[in-house]
C-alpha cells in the first residue's frame, strides 16, 4: 500500500493507483474531459492538472501514479486559472451551437463553460470547419464540435478492437477521422457515440427526438440476445427516443449496434403486439388473446404427440433468449413433451 | 619516388549540394588521365569524407602529400585539373585557392571531440575507422570493465544528454540498469527536426561507426541486446551510410551474436521517421517505433522505467552516443576537465543566420557567445549590427546582444530564457524584426503540434494569430499582456516538451524586445522595416531616374510617371508587396 496526502487528507491506496483515482476515493472532484476509468490513462485534455510537491510544473492526476509520501494539491487559484484557460481555448474552437445541439444539458464541455463562467473569450479566432456530412446510417459526425479528447479512438481500439477511427493531420488541423477521411464504415457499435463528452458524435436515429425536457428514463434489459445487457430507455410519452446504458451495469455500459440503435421498431404501427391465429383454413391471420393462443398450442401438441409419438415434435431455441429461458425450453421438450429433438440457432 | 598522396573531398549532404560529387568525378578523371591510380595500393587515395564544418567555403578539399596537408576552398570541377597538375604532380600547391587566415580562425577556438575524425576518414569504409583506433573503446569496455564500471565512468564524465534537456546520461543509464525487468532497449534519436540544424546528420554522414560504437557501449552498460536508430527519412545519405556501416559492423562481428568475440549480443535496427517534428520527443518517438501515430505519452513513467514495448528503455541522441568512445578512450576525468561547472565536454552547433562563417562548429561548453559569433563566426555579414542570437531551435529563445559575454552552457541558456536544444544557433541582425521572428517560429511549432493536448494544439494557434495581427498592424492594446498570459499558461499545462517550450520565442522576444512589440501595436510601426503591412513605399524624386522599371513591376498599378521623369507611388492603391523596392537599381524607392 502507498500512503499519500491530497489536499491535506491522508489516504492509502494500492500500488499502481493514479493520483486521480486516489482523489476520487476521497471524493475530491477534478474537472476532466479525457479521463475514463474503463480505458488506459491518456492525459490529453490537461484539465485534471494538480500540483505535487517536488515537481516544478503541474502534472495530470489521471496519468501520474501515486507514490509513497506524495503531497498533492488539487485546488488553488493558480490551477483554477490554468484550467479556465484550457476550457477557454477549447471554446475558442467550438461552434456556439448549444441552442440546437443534441447534447445540450448533457455535455461536459457545456458544464465546464458554466462552471468557469466563460461568457467572453479572449482567444476568438479561426475555427476548424467540418461539413458535417457522413453518409453512414447511424453515427452523426459533427467534427467541428470535437475537442480531441481521444475517447472515441481509444474505446474503438481498447474495447471494441476495431480501430475504425484515428487522429489525422497535425497541429490545429488535427482531427478524428476514418481512413482517408472517407465516411465512417465500421460495425456501428456506437461505443464512440456513448463516450463522446460533447455533441461531436451523436446517434442519427435520435436526432431531433428530444433532449432533456420531458424525457423519462426507464431501466430495463436488452431483448436482443442472451447477454442481457442493462439498458436505459429514454422515452417521451409513449415513444422510445434513445437507448443508453449505465457504466455501473454488468455490461459496463457497453452495447452493440442492435442494442443501441435497433429500437425504431418499437415505435412502429405495424409492429406485432398480440398473437395471431388463422381460424379458418385458407383464411387471414386474426388477432387473438394469449389464452386462446396457448390453448391452441397445447391442444395441437397433445394431438400430434398422441397420434405420432413425442419424436414427431422438435424444438428450436433462440439466441435472443436468456440462458434460463433456453434451459426451461429444453427441459420442457425433454421432460414434458418427451423428446430429445431440441436444437439452437447458434449451432448453425 | 613513392609518395603517399591522400585527397579528401567533403562529401556530406552540404558538400554534395555544393557540387562535391562533380569535384570527386573530376579528380577521378584527372587521376586516370595523369596515370595515377586512385587506390590504396598505389599510395594514392581519393577519399570521400564527412563534413569539414566550414560549409560556407564548400567544396573543401584536403590534399595531403607525405603527411603535409593543404586545404583548398570553393573548389569547382574545372579547378581540379590545375590542382592535380601543379600540386600533386609538380608538388607546387596552388596558393590562391588555399584557405586563408579566416579559415584558420574558424577552427582556432573550436575543440573537436565528436567531429574529430569527420574530415579524415571515409565513412563508408570500416577499415579506416578501425585504423584510427575505432572500436577500441568497446573492446576495452567488453574486456576490462563491468557494466557498472561503464555507468560509473559515464557518470564521472558528467556527460549530459545532447538532445536538448541536458539530463545526466550516466544517471539515466543507472535508473534503467537498476530496473528489475531484464528486457531492455536502447534507442538513438536521430530525428533531428530543428530548422537549420544538421549536427546529427553530419555525425552519421561523416562517422557512422562512432555512433555504432557508442551505442554498443551503452547496450553493454544497461544490458540491452537490441538497439534502434530512429532517423528521419529526409536524411537519405545518412540512412544509406548508416545501413552500410551497420552491415560492415555485422560482417566484422561487431554487431550480432557475441560482439567483438565476447559473450555479449547486440544488434541495431534502423527505423525511418516520416517527417513529424514531434517524433523527436522521446515518448512520441517510442510510439512511432511501435507503429502508433507519433504522439507523446505522459511522464512519469519515464522511458527508463517503461519505454519501448513497455520495457525499460534508454534514449539518447546521436551526439550523446558519439561522445562515448572518446570518454571511454580518454577517461572520464579528461572529459570532465572540458567545459564549464555544470556542463562538461564540447557541444556541436549549427551556426547560421546573418553571420559570415556559417557552418558546423564544435566548441567547449562555457565558451562565450561573443567568441562564437565574432571569432569563429567572423561577425555579422554586411557590416550590420548584431541584434540577437536564437538558440535551441523553435523551442528556444532569442538572446540579445547585451548577453554576448554569457558563457554558453545548459543552465545559462535557460536562465536567459532560451535553451541548448539540439544545437541550432541562428544569428539575427538589425534588419530582423523580432515580432516577425517570433511569429515565424510559432508558425512552425503550431503546424508541428501533434494535436493531443489542448494548450499546445489550440494555444499555439492563438499565439500565432495574435502575433500575426500585430505584424499586420492589427495589434490591440493589451495584446502583449495577453501573449504573456497565454504563453505562460501553455508552458505550464502542455503535455510534452514541444508545447512546454513552444512559447519560448514569444516570451524571450517580449522580455528583451518589448519596445518592438509596442512600436507595432501602438505606433503601427515596424522598426526593422520587415512587416510589409506597416510600411509605406515612396519614391525619392532626386534619386529617381525615371527608368520605369518599378512601374512595370508594380502588380497593382500604383506607380505612375513618364520616362526620364521622377515616378510616384499612389499609397491608396499600393498593396505593399515591395516589388518596386526590390527592382530599383538606384535605391530611389524607400520604405518607412
Amino acid at each position: 500500500m502507498i500512503t499519500l496526502t491530497i489536499n491535506g487528507r491522508e489516504i492509502s491506496v494500492s500500488e499502481g493507483t493514479t493520483v486521480f483515482e486516489a482523489a476520487k476515493e476521497l471524493e475530491i472532484e477534478m474537472p476532466t474531459l479525457c479521463y475514463e476509468p474503463r480505458l488506459k490513462p491518456y492525459g490529453g485534455c490537461r484539465l485534471c492538472i494538480v500540483e505535487i510537491e517536488g515537481i516544478p510544473k503541474p502534472v495530470t492526476a489521471c496519468t501520474t501514479p501515486a507514490t509513497e509520501n506524495m503531497v498533492v494539491n488539487t485546488n488553488s487559484d493558480y490551477l483554477y486559472r490554468l484550467r479556465r484557460t484550457i476550457v477557454e481555448l477549447l471554446l475558442s474552437d467550438h461552434p456556439n451551437d448549444c441552442m440546437i445541439c443534441t447534447r445540450a444539458g448533457d455535455c461536459t464541455l457545456q458544464e465546464l463553460a458554466y462552471f468557469y463562467k466563460l461568457r467572453e473569450n479572449r482567444f476568438k479566432g479561426e475555427t476548424r470547419k467540418h461539413d458535417r456530412i457522413d453518409e453512414n446510417p447511424f453515427v452523426k459526425r459533427e467534427m467541428d464540435k470535437c475537442i480531441l479528447c481521444g475517447l472515441c479512438v481509444r474505446v474503438c481500439d481498447e474495447v471494441q478492437g476495431v480501430n475504425a477511427i484515428d487522429f489525422v493531420n497535425r497541429g490545429f488541423n488535427s482531427n478524428i477521422s476514418p481512413p482517408y477521411e472517407k465516411d465512417l464504415d465500421c460495425e456501428f457499435c456506437g461505443q464512440c457515440v456513448a463516450i463522446c463528452p460533447t455533441g461531436a458524435l451523436t446517434g442519427k436515429v435520435w436526432a431531433g427526438e428530444g433532449r432533456q425536457k420531458n424525457v423519462k428514463h426507464t431501466e430495463t434489459v436488452c431483448g436482443y440476445c442472451g447477454c442481457g445487457c442493462n439498458v436505459t430507455l429514454h422515452t417521451v410519452r409513449d415513444r422510445v427516443v434513445r437507448i443508453s446504458s449505465k457504466r455501473d451495469s454488468h455490461n459496463q455500459g457497453w452495447l452493440c449496434a442492435k442494442g443501441r440503435f435497433g429500437y425504431e421498431f418499437i415505435n412502429k404501427n405495424d409492429r406485432l403486439k398480440t398473437p395471431l391465429i388463422r381460424r379458418k383454413k385458407g383464411g387471414e391471420l386474426e388477432p387473438a388473446t394469449w389464452e386462446e393462443a396457448f390453448d391452441l398450442i397445447v391442444s395441437r401438441f397433445n394431438s400430434i404427440k398422441k397420434k405420432y409419438g413425442p419424436d414427431a415434435l422438435a424444438g428450436l431455441a433462440s439466441a435472443r433468449c436468456t440462458n434460463e429461458e433456453n434451459y426451461a425450453f429444453q427441459k420442457f421438450f425433454r421432460a414434458v413433451i418427451g423428446t430429445n429433438n431440441i436444437d439452437h440457432c447458434a449451432r448453425y | 619516388m613513392s609518395r603517399e598522396i591522400v585527397v579528401n573531398v567533403c562529401m556530406d549532404t552540404g558538400g554534395i549540394a555544393s557540387g562535391s560529387l562533380e569535384v570527386m568525378e573530376a579528380f577521378e578523371a584527372e587521376f586516370a588521365r595523369a596515370g595515377l591510380t586512385a587506390s590504396v595500393e598505389k599510395h594514392c587515395k581519393l577519399h570521400r569524407v564527412g563534413c569539414f564544418g566550414f560549409c560556407a567555403r564548400d567544396v573543401l578539399v584536403n590534399i595531403t602529400i607525405d603527411g603535409e596537408c593543404i586545404t583548398y576552398q570553393y573548389i569547382k570541377p574545372d579547378m581540379v585539373e590545375r590542382l592535380v597538375e601543379e600540386h600533386i604532380l609538380e608538388g607546387n600547391p596552388v596558393v590562391e585557392w588555399q584557405v586563408d587566415q579566416e579559415y584558420e580562425d574558424f577552427y582556432r577556438l573550436q575543440q573537436r571531440v565528436v567531429l574529430a575524425n569527420n574530415s579524415k576518414i571515409d565513412p563508408e569504409n570500416i577499415r579506416e575507422y578501425i585504423d584510427i583506433d575505432g572500436y577500441g573503446a568497446i573492446n576495452k569496455v567488453l574486456r576490462e570493465m563491468t557494466p557498472a564500471d561503464v555507468i560509473e565512468c559515464v557518470k564521472a564524465s558528467e556527460l549530459r544528454g545532447r538532445g536538448g534537456a541536458g539530463f545526466p546520461t550516466g544517471l539515466k543509464w543507472e535508473i534503467c540498469a537498476r530496473h528489475k525487468d531484464p528486457m531492455r532497449y536502447l534507442i538513438c534519436n536521430a530525428d533531428e527536426g530543428d530548422p537549420g540544424a544538421f549536427m546529427d546528420r553530419s555525425v552519421i554522414e561523416g562517422n557512422p561507426h562512432s555512433l555504432i560504437e557508442g551505442m554498443s557501449i551503452g547496450a553493454y552498460a544497461i544490458g540491452a541486446h537490441t538497439g534502434y536508430v530512429y532517423i528521419r527519412a529526409e536524411y537519405p545519405l545518412a540512412v544509406e551510410r548508416l545501413n552500410k556501416a551497420l552491415q560492415q559492423a555485422r560482417d566484422n562481428g561487431f554487431l550480432g551474436k557475441g560482439i567483438h568475440g565476447s559473450g555479449f549480443d547486440f544488434d541495431i535496427k534502423v527505423k525511418l521517421g516520416a517527417g513529424a517534428f514531434v517524433c523527436g520527443e522521446e515518448t512520441a518517438l517510442i510510439a512511432s517505433i511501435e507503429g502508433e501515430r507519433g504522439m507523446p505519452r505522459a511522464k512519469p513513467p519515464y522511458p527508463a522505467d517503461k519505454g519501448l514495448w513497455g520495457k525499460p528503455t534508454i534514449i539518447n541522441n546521436v551526439e550523446t552516443w558519439a561522445n562515448l568512445p572518446p570518454i571511454i578512450n580518454n577517461g572520464a576525468e579528461w572529459y570532465a576537465a572540458i567545459g564549464s561547472e555544470n556542463s562538461k565536454g564540447t557541444k556541436v552547433f549549427a551556426l547560421t543566420g546573418k553571420i559570415k562563417n556559417t557552418g558546423l562548429i564544435e566548441v567547449p561548453m562555457g565558451i562565450s557567445l561573443r567568441d562564437i559569433i565574432f571569432d569563429i563566426g567572423g561577425g555579422i555579414e554586411g557590416g550590420k549590427l548584431m541584434k540577437a542570437v536564437q538558440t535551441g531551435g523553435p523551442s528556444g529563445g532569442c538572446i540579445p546582444q547585451a548577453h554576448l559575454d554569457m558563457r554558453v552552457d545548459y543552465d545559462n541558456l535557460v536562465n536567459v530564457g532560451s535553451m541548448m536544444g539540439s544545437g541550432g544557433m541562428v544569428v539575427l541582425d538589425e534588419s530582423d524584426c523580432m515580432v516577425n521572428i517570433s511569429r515565424f517560429f510559432l508558425e512552425f511549432t503550431q503546424a508541428e503540434s501533434c494535436g493531443k493536448c489542448t494548450p499546445c494544439r489550440i494555444g499555439t494557434k492563438r499565439l500565432l494569430e495574435i502575433l500575426t495581427r500585430i505584424t499586420e498592424g492589427e495589434g490591440r492594446k493589451g495584446d502583449i499582456e495577453l501573449l504573456l498570459d497565454l504563453a505562460n499558461d501553455i508552458k505550464d499545462t502542455s503535455l510534452c516538451g514541444l508545447g512546454m517550450s513552444a512559447p519560448n520565442p514569444v516570451l524571450s522576444t517580449i522580455r528583451y524586445f518589448r519596445h518592438e512589440y509596442e512600436a507595432h501595436i501602438l505606433h503601427k510601426h515596424c522598426p526593422a522595416k520587415v512587416c510589409r503591412k506597416l510600411l509605406t513605399f515612396f519614391i525619392r524624386e532626386d534619386l529617381c531616374t525615371g527608368c520605369g522599371v518599378c512601374l512595370k513591376s508594380c502588380p497593382a498599378g500604383a506607380v505612375s510617371g513618364t520616362k526620364k521623369n521622377p515616378h510616384h507611388i499612389d499609397t491608396s492603391v499600393c498593396i505593399k508587396c515591395g516589388a518596386c523596392y526590390d527592382v530599383c537599381k538606384f535605391k530611389a524607392v524607400l520604405k518607412e
